[in-house]
């Protein structure tokens, strides 16, 4: 040992298993703190996040791919209108090029009376809505009564403004019936947390908006405010290569929320197709 | 990237009021969210704070302002005057800045002290703070500067202020390259804080 002093040779290689194990141990209670707090993720270890994260998109320097994609894109919509909330979204889940599934469920049920949207990143937006759903439940023991949509959008808002420039991505949508009548709220992992009337978010939403704001009006009758939501959704799908799936379409009153249909949005367009008089798929 | 200099910011400050105007759209990337979006912050009974910038930011740090404000109240039962709240709205942005966190929002602080009367104060987020008579933030700022100048006046009435901001906005309708069409308008006096109608397209007629 006298030896391996006077070499400092433990400076440079760990020789104590106990030492190791130890840190190996600090490690796993660091980076799962999240099963604690379900608030508190394990950051990257490194610092900028975003911009070191975005160094794994290009190649590595043997100049292969390292790409690593993460599920992305998406259309969903919703909209206030007379009769309640709507919400709208398709089912698509891609990362890059890839579609990864066809059948996403983007729309959370939170409680009976709450459902959010998920666009952005899929493995974020399912993670944070999970952690919500169980910060809403808790406050309805705590307090003995449903969580505003107001004050479950702001713990989101709130939850997710703490890692803001740290590459989480995600823009929601929460929507509910609460003692102010019905809400939409949108949130996103910038932190933005605003009310309003119609919203669109994801990579159709371009497209989505164009038939939404064309066929909007407060008045709707239940039914056509259905369809317009599914008729903006289809036309997002049809256009942007990101979308598609199943479109599935929920409406929440004062009775909490149903769910309306969910569509194969081929079979959408074909009917579509029938209805505008056109037999084949020439344009 | 941001969309702070998109967005707008006007002030007008006269001997008897300060009077905020702020666009109300709430954009991503090419995309308008929003155009009824509140940007003009109440803080205290005479105190109110324009806040343009990073989505989330806005919210966050007018909303902390706000609270640490009432808090001050709260805990030695008199306010914080304009001058000593805008001294703690810059103390705390230049904190930040100097952060892992920083805030990046620009910001008019306009308010009604028992002594002096309104006062006007310009933030940016680099956490310079200066009291001026009028003041504007973003590229619509830049439009509005002008007729500022040559428009403004110490003894100007309510109305004849609102008037220049209709001319502000409506040079921001003609040659900004964005679209802000709402801009919504808050007056504080000697009385307090008031809404005024929102300026669009329709006003201006």
């Amino acid at each position: 040992m006298a030896l391996l002093d006077f070499c400092r040779l433990d400076e440079k290689i760990n020789l104590k298993p106990v030492d190791s194990l130890a840190s190996f141990k600090n490690d796993v209670i660091g980076y799962s703190q999240n099963f604690i707090n379900s608030a508190q993720l394990a950051i990257p270890p490194f610092a900028n996040p975003v911009e070191t994260l975005a160094q794994f998109n290009t190649k590595d320097e043997t100049g292969r791919e390292i790409k690593i994609e993460f599920d992305h894109g998406t259309t969903t919509l919703g909209f206030r209108y007379k009769g309640g909330v709507l919400l709208a979204v398709d089912s698509r889940a891609t990362g890059g090029q890839f579609i990864g599934s066809q059948s996403m469920k983007k729309i959370v049920e939170i409680n009976d009376y709450l459902l959010g949207t998920l666009a952005g990143g899929a493995a974020d937006c399912v993670y944070w809505d999970r952690v919500l759903a169980k910060q809403c439940r808790l406050y309805e023991l705590r307090n003995r009564e449903r969580i505003s949509v107001a004050a479950a959008s702001k713990l989101m808002a709130n939850m997710v403004y703490n890692y803001k420039g740290m590459g989480l991505s995600m823009g929601m949508m929460l929507a509910g019936i609460d003692k102010r009548g019905a809400q939409l709220y949108y949130v996103d992992s910038e932190g933005t947390r605003t009310p309003g009337k119609v919203f669109s978010v994801g990579s159709g939403s371009v497209y989505a908006f164009g038939v939404l704001d064309s066929g909007y009006k407060w008045d709707l009758e239940d039914e056509e405010a259905q369809e317009l939501g599914r008729r903006a959704i289809y036309h997002a799908t049809h256009r942007d290569a990101y979308s598609g799936g199943i479109i599935r379409v929920y409406h929440i009153s004062e009775k909490g929320w149903v769910n309306i249909s969910n569509e194969d949005c081929s079979d959408l367009h074909y009917k579509y197709q029938e209805e505008k008089g056109l037999k084949d798929d020439t344009f | 990237m941001s969309n702070i200099n998109l967005q707008c910011l006007l002030g007008i400050q006269c001997n008897d009021f300060v009077m905020i105007a702020a666009d109300q759209t709430n954009s991503h990337s090419i995309m308008v969210m929003k155009d009824d979006e509140e940007k003009i912050y109440t803080i205290s009974d005479k105190l109110v704070m324009g806040v343009v910038g990073d989505s989330g930011d806005t919210t966050q740090f007018a909303e902390y302002i706000a609270k640490n404000i009432q808090l001050y109240k709260m805990r030695n039962g008199y306010e914080l005057g304009p001058t000593a709240a805008a001294n703690f709205t810059r103390r705390n942005l230049a904190e930040y800045l100097r952060s892992s966190t920083p805030y990046f929002v620009n910001i008019l602080l306009g308010g009604y002290d028992k002594e002096n009367g309104p006062e006007l104060y310009f933030m940016d987020y680099l956490a310079s703070s200066v009291r001026v008579p009028f003041a504007a933030h973003g590229f619509g700022g830049f439009l509005s500067l002008s007729i500022m100048d040559r428009y403004h006046k110490k003894d100007l009435t309510e109305e004849q202020a609102y008037e220049i901001l209709k001319m502000c906005v409506k040079e921001v309708h003609k040659r900004l390259f964005v679209s802000l069409p709402n801009f919504q308008v808050t007056v504080v006096n000697r009385e307090g804080i008031k809404v005024l109608p929102v300026i669009d397209s329709s006003a201006m007629k």
